[in-house]
């Protein structure tokens, strides 16, 4: 009986997949727009900013801060479920784009994660991909 | 002033909340609307356009209609979730007025509970193919949990308090205990404790997802409903009083850069209701609002104008939204809400169908003398994106 996994993004999903191939190479992209400066994300084909869409590519260097959270208690997903209580929360990048995320390695989520507090990046590692999760910076 | 140009005529709720899995959605809104159009004194041949939220298969406009054996004129197969029955009365009204159509049909069914979906307390969010789900999916954020960190970052900013969302689940639970209906679906689904509630029952109960705890969160039910819309013309010879639209607004937000997410799509929808209607927030008697959780709606009581940003802690306490304190503000879900009463998943078309019954004097909480009362639904999620949309609801 194999363990329940994570469940990880599909790699062919046409807005995104360059988004997940780059984290292969453990690097966080997000676009930004070189007509109108707009910062994309999540990641598209066209610039909401501008009708031109010269979209490029650009790394993040992984650190941000913690918009809010919540502590999941209950989860019915086979995998999650074995894992509460773990935190949720909305990752501002100090590069702008507001990702969503888990905060790990904490050891109680819900007294050490707390809002406003800088956060770095963590890649855990699988064969098709690498998922960019947060941890307490420093 | 004011265009009446549309008004509710007829409505129908359908009252189980349990089919155990021996009626279908599509059967619940056939019965729906029959039971609507009965209470209108119409029949189906004067129906001559549609609204549905499209979420019976491919090609929806039209196999809906074959079912019902219509051959309407409209076809509206708008679905923003939860708030599509608040987006469908703005398009029926619109239709109306331009000529388009007479008689609006509305129909909503749901077999959520026989389904075994989770919806309330552990759903996941997202999924599928859609760019943001594919970048969602990893992190395990459940549907409460979407809503949680809105709660949070309004603790957060304002210094809101897990007591003062409690007040809008005892709120809705004393207008439940009220509502026949109510109970009975409270005993179909096993509630635990089916009585009135207090500040500790809300903050004693399990954490879900921080910090919101199981009696801030809506119940998984089955149901349905459907709501006729008319014509002035049509509406002087229906069997029971018109209950005017209006004003509506509608509105969508998403997560982005900066975005503040204490403030919903709400703030605009809402402005543009009350801005048709050309009336204010505090001349509200009855506010419908959508109780996904407790905090959907103390977003929402701010972001519609009956207090500041930030405010709302303070401004619900004390039992204020409850349906015997008519001097203070609107009474909140006085059929019992979301948390309370039905909610089949997209829970929108009962808050018209309650302010309607208002309106006309037949709620089981009826608020004497209620002359104008706000239907606010919230679609998809409040912590990431959602659609708005007002209905302000009046009656002659």
């Amino acid at each position: 009986m194999n363990e329940p996994t994570r469940p990880l993004p599909h790699t062919n999903e046409m807005d995104t997949r360059e988004f997940w191939a780059a984290t292969k190479d453990k690097e966080l992209r997000y676009q930004q727009c070189d007509d109108c400066n707009t910062v994309v994300f999540y990641p598209r084909r066209h610039c909401m900013g501008c009708t031109s869409g010269n979209l490029t590519w650009k790394l993040s260097k992984g650190f941000g801060t913690v918009y809010t959270y919540s502590v999941v208690r209950q989860s019915y997903h086979p995998f999650f479920r074995g894992k509460v209580p773990y935190a949720v929360a909305w990752i501002e990048l100090d590069e702008g784009p507001r990702m969503l995320s888990n905060v790990i390695e904490v050891d109680d989520p819900s007294a050490d994660v707390q809002i406003g507090m800088k956060v770095e990046l963590v890649w855990e590692e699988h064969e098709e991909v690498n998922i960019p999760l947060f941890r307490p910076a420093g | 002033m004011n265009q009446r140009d549309a008004a509710i005529v007829g409505i129908h709720e359908h009252q189980s909340r349990d089919v155990e899995g021996k009626v279908s959605a599509l059967q619940i809104k056939a019965e729906s609307a029959a039971r609507a159009l009965e209470d209108a004194g119409l029949s189906w041949s004067d129906v001559d356009a549609i609204y549905d939220a499209g979420d019976g298969g491919g090609m929806n406009g039209l196999t809906i209609a074959e079912y019902f054996g219509l051959k309407p004129a409209v076809i509206d197969t708008t679905n923003v979730g939860g708030s599509s029955y608040e987006f469908h009365a703005a398009h029926a009204k619109r239709d109306i007025a331009s000529g388009k159509a007479n008689v609006a049909l509305l129909t909503y069914g749901s077999t959520a509970h026989s389904n075994a979906r989770a919806i309330g307390v552990g759903g996941r969010g997202g999924g599928g193919h859609h760019p943001a789900d594919n970048m969602d999916m990893f992190t395990g954020m459940t549907l409460v949990a979407n809503y949680a960190m809105v709660a949070h970052r309004h603790m957060h900013e304002y210094g809101t308090t897990s007591e003062q969302l409690a007040e809008i689940s005892i709120a809705t639970r004393c207008h439940a205990m009220r509502n026949p209906d109510a109970v009975r679906a409270m005993e179909d689904l096993e509630f635990l404790d089916i009585r009135e509630t207090t500040i500790d029952d809300v903050t004693n109960s399990r954490m879900i997802a921080d910090p919101l705890h199981l009696l801030e969160c809506c119940m998984i039910s089955d149901g349905g409903g459907a709501v006729v819309i008319a014509s002035p013309e049509v509406a002087r010879n229906c069997s029971k009083s018109p209950v005017w639209i209006l004003g509506t607004g509608e509105a969508t937000k998403y997560p982005q850069t900066s975005a503040d997410i204490t403030t919903s799509a709400g703030a605009y929808s809402g402005t543009q209701a009350f801005g048709e209607a050309g009336i204010s927030p505090a001349e509200i008697d009855i506010a419908m609002i959508y109780d996904s959780f407790s905090i959907t709606v103390m977003v929402l009581l701010e972001d519609l104008g009956f207090c500041q940003k930030g405010e709302g802690g303070a401004w619900v306490e004390g039992g204020r939204l409850r349906f015997d304190r008519p001097g203070d503000g609107p009474a909140l879900n006085t059929d019992g809400g979301g948390l309370s009463s039905n909610h089949p998943g997209m829970r929108g078309i009962f808050l018209l169908i309650e302010a309607a019954r208002q309106l006309r004097g037949e709620s089981c909480s009826q608020v004497s003398d209620a002359k104008l009362a706000v239907a606010h639904g919230n679609g998809g999620m409040l912590g990431s994106r959602h659609a708005a949309g007002t209905i302000i609801l009046g009656r002659d």
